[in-house]
């Protein structure tokens, strides 16, 4: 991506700066990997923080919008895999809104690495640990968020089209069956 | 202005090890509307909670954050302790220092940075948090059981013992299910009827069932401990108080109609029961095949029923009633392996038949008295091959999912044939042979003993030369073509989910997988639950069982809802979705998305601008609501909202964590 190149407010890190990011998580899987995370004593950046929401269904884009305009670099969103919520749709739900929302987000200059939803299971604590590696480094690439700076130029990923667009979720998200 | 107070634990050194503990309570001293902070050992020990409980009332304390170990571990320690004191159970937050800060990070310095980070979010939090209130749901003291199978009669049994009333309802004329229609169970070899048919009896005498045969559930609505399920009761076309049973109408009767329960073998009249041991003990009249109400001409039951029964007007009937459990006993049925297996003839040669069908076969009350005779000609066959995994395993034709019984009847049918046709030839087709269970394997070895020839491979073709049978398949052991001249061939064929199945469990919001079986709460720790409480599963709706084993879930059932029905009331969860009245506008958007079917609209009085106005405005239905939240995000207006996570709380928390 040519972000980080064009990024002039990327080039003026302040010194010892650390990039913030809030992640939310659904209590019953990504809560509970990270809990797990915890219990086997994995080792992940203190970058991230995270926010305690019943279900990724639960998850209102106007909540990224405050955390992005109060100073933070980045969003993730964490749920339980598709298929598998335990309030038995609210995934799907997110994974809709999110996929628009993370577009309407891109489409205002937003570099996409800066909002990202992830689906992590209870026992997937690893995966937890490595998304939040992967997220801070992504996010640490991209400099502050400077919501005053210039937008850089990016090319906007290819719109997908009709069935597909709900399909489109962020990355490895492709689920075996849309029910909801 | 709130007085909050904060409590700290070192959790030995689990927390205070990597996290600065003092240094964040000295921070949490600082915030705003905290009156109160402590640091403490073990706080989640009894001396640690005795601590917090004398602070809350010397300090008149009247919200708590606790940085501990995981919610996940002791909040609801946490809300136990505050009931006993007078601050709300519900205006409490705990901030995780232990399991997402002190055991992820190692640098104490950032790691007490995070965890004054977290305080700071869960003060922000709790300063905004409303107090809660459980209500009481009633429970109403009486079980449902949907299907009058093994699964059903053993819940409802079980439940009834227990002291409770339960219903039954049955789709067809007669409890029994599947398992009243096998020969014999394994491994044990006992008569099926014989250990299924005095179960039925008892179900029927017992003072605390109801049995409604003929029935189907029609409508739903409510929640745990008060479902009120209406239930659609078949005409029957006869009078149970006067009937007793004689059977002269079945002589007499003039239509004939294909028999189902022996597997479309026999013929049956138009009134009939199912079979002779029937409970109720009672013939019904199909009103598709009866001369009387379907031309106007015969009423020869009529005339020849004793009692007078007989009453040609009579109609389908609604019940209503409220029960405090449902349980999902609706069982499976074997997937119509014609349309998918061409090759097998699809239906086309008569001595080709499921395994079902063969247990009707060597049944000794069966179409043919337990003799083996093929169907079409009615001869003995003197060379049966026996298909397994038709329409089990097989992801491109049937399903992908093993259907768990086939291994073991299908050695039972091979056990059987040799049995009653000593100078017979048995081949059975195998994938795998697959036998876990009490005296299984011996029962298998058993059968290669008999003279039973299993061959490892699928048949590919079927086709007739002459009477025979033609099985064309390969041996994968010696990599070889096999053919063998049949004269009947028995398809072991998968289990699937009842009929009906998908818009029942619609009903009453239960789960489904891509195969429509029934889903668990948990796979492994909530395996007779359903994720809508108060809905339990027993036998073979959940997935592929046998018959000890689906008689272990009726039981386990049937445990989850005496302790149910044991509760004279249930405490909610109070953590629910709520409406603004004054901003919705009920359009009924959180209807649609809400996966409980806990919201409903309904039409309000309202006095706007000093005018009485009624507009509809959403409801939502405590003791349906889990609290989920995705109806809040879904409302155009905001008018929904979160209890326990508000909008305003999740906007405060993010405010605190933006501010380092």
């Amino acid at each position: 991506m040519s972000v980080v190149e064009t990024n002039e407010a990327a080039a003026q890190v302040p010194e010892n700066w650390e990039p913030k990011i809030i992640a939310f998580c659904c209590h019953w899987c990504t809560y509970t990997g990270a809990d797990l995370a915890g219990l086997n004593r994995m080792n992940y950046p203190a970058n991230v923080r995270v926010l305690r929401i019943p279900c990724s269904g639960r998850m209102n884009p106007q909540y990224v919008i405050e955390a992005l305009n109060k100073g933070c670099d980045g969003v993730l969103v964490c749920g339980c895999h598709p298929g598998d919520c335990h309030y038995v749709t609210g995934n799907y739900f997110a994974r809709r809104r999110m996929m628009i929302f993370k577009r309407l987000l891109e489409y205002e200059g937003l570099e996409p690495d800066r909002f990202q939803v992830r689906w992590i299971s209870g026992a997937e604590a690893g995966k937890f640990r490595d998304t939040v590696m992967s997220v801070v480094e992504q996010v640490r690439a991209l400099g502050p968020l400077n919501l005053t700076r210039e937008i850089p130029y990016f090319e906007l990923p290819a719109v997908p089209d009709g069935e597909e667009a709900f399909d489109a979720v962020p990355e490895e998200v492709v689920p075996e069956e849309v029910s909801a | 202005m709130s007085r909050i107070g904060v409590f700290l634990c070192y959790c030995g050194s689990n927390i205070a090890g990597t996290v600065d503990v003092e240094a964040v309570a000295e921070m949490a001293r600082s915030l705003p509307e905290v009156v109160y902070v402590e640091t403490n050992k073990y706080t989640c020990s009894d001396p640690g909670q005795e601590g917090v409980k004398n602070a809350i009332i010397e300090k008149g304390i009247d919200r708590v954050v606790v940085g501990a170990c995981s919610p996940r571990m002791h909040e609801p320690t946490w809300r136990k302790l505050l009931a006993d004191t007078p601050v709300n159970p519900y205006m409490l937050e705990v901030a995780n220092l232990r399991e997402q800060c002190s055991w992820v990070h190692k640098d104490r310095e950032v790691a007490t940075a995070k965890a004054i980070d977290l305080v700071k979010m869960a003060v922000a939090k709790v300063a905004r948090l409303q107090p809660l209130h459980s209500i009481e749901i009633p429970v109403h003291k009486k079980a449902l059981v949907i299907g009058g199978g093994i699964a059903g009669m053993q819940t409802a049994l079980d439940i009834a013992d227990a002291g409770f009333q339960v219903t039954i309802v049955e789709r067809e004329t007669s409890l029994g299910g599947k398992m009243v229609m096998l020969d014999k169970t394994f491994p044990t070899m006992d008569c099926s009827a014989c250990i299924c048919t005095p179960k039925m009896s008892e179900v029927g005498n017992h003072p605390n069932i109801t049995v409604k045969s003929y029935s189907e559930v029609e409508n739903v609505s409510g929640y745990i401990g008060n479902f009120e399920v209406t239930i659609r009761e078949k005409a029957k076309f006869i009078d149970y108080n006067l009937c007793t049973g004689c059977g002269a109408c079945e002589t007499k009767c003039p239509a004939k109609v294909t028999n189902a329960f022996e597997q479309g073998m026999s013929q049956r009249t138009a009134i009939y029961k199912m079979f002779p041991q029937a409970v109720p003990a009672k013939p019904v009249i199909d009103a598709e095949h009866c001369l009387k109400l379907t031309t106007g001409k015969c009423g020869v039951c009529s005339k020849v029923c004793p009692t007078g029964a007989i009453n040609y007007e009579d109609e389908d009937k609604l019940t209503t009633e409220t029960y405090g459990a449902v349980v999902f006993a609706t069982g499976y049925k074997l997937i119509d392996w014609k349309p998918l297996y061409p090759e097998y003839g699809g239906g086309k040669y008569e001595d080709v038949i499921t395994g079902l069908q063969f247990e009707r076969l060597v049944n000794a009350s069966g179409p043919t008295e337990g003799h083996v005779l093929r169907p079409s000609d009615r001869t003995e066959p003197k060379s049966v091959v026996i298909i397994k995994c038709v329409g089990s395993r097989d992801p491109n034709k049937g399903k992908a999912y093993c259907s768990r019984a086939c291994c073991m009847y299908s050695a039972k049918h091979a056990h059987q044939y040799l049995d009653k046709v000593p100078d017979g030839k048995c081949y059975v087709f195998y994938m795998d042979v697959r036998t876990p269970g009490k005296g299984y394997d011996e029962f298998y070895m058993n059968t290669l003993h008999d003279g039973a020839q299993y061959i490892r491979g699928r048949v590919s073709k079927i086709y007739k030369e002459g009477d025979k049978l033609i099985c064309k398949g390969e041996d994968t052991l010696t990599s070889s073509q096999v053919t063998v001249s049949a004269d009947m061939v028995v398809l072991e064929t998968a289990m699937v989910p009842a009929d009906g199945i998908d818009e029942l469990a619609a009903k009453f919001t239960v789960g489904r997988d891509a195969d429509s079986w029934l889903v668990e709460a948990h796979a492994k720790l909530r395996p007779v639950e359903t994720n809508t409480a108060g809905i339990y599963l027993a036998g073979t709706c959940q997935g592929p069982k046998d018959i000890p084993d689906s008689v272990c879930q009726a039981g386990a059932a049937a445990s989850k809802v005496i302790g149910l029905l044991n509760k004279d009331a249930l405490q909610s969860n109070p953590q629910i979705s709520r409406v603004n009245e004054t901003l919705c506008q009920g359009d009924g958007a959180c209807v649609n998305i809400c996966p409980y079917g806990a919201i409903s609209i309904v039409e309000k009085q309202f006095r706007e601008n000093s005018r009485k106005v009624v507009r509809p405005v959403a409801q939502v239905n405590p003791g349906l609501c889990q609290g989920c939240g995705a109806c809040t995000v879904t409302c155009r207006a905001g008018a929904m909202d979160l209890l326990g996570y508000t909008n305003e709380s999740i906007m405060r928390e993010v405010d605190a964590l933006c501010q380092w």
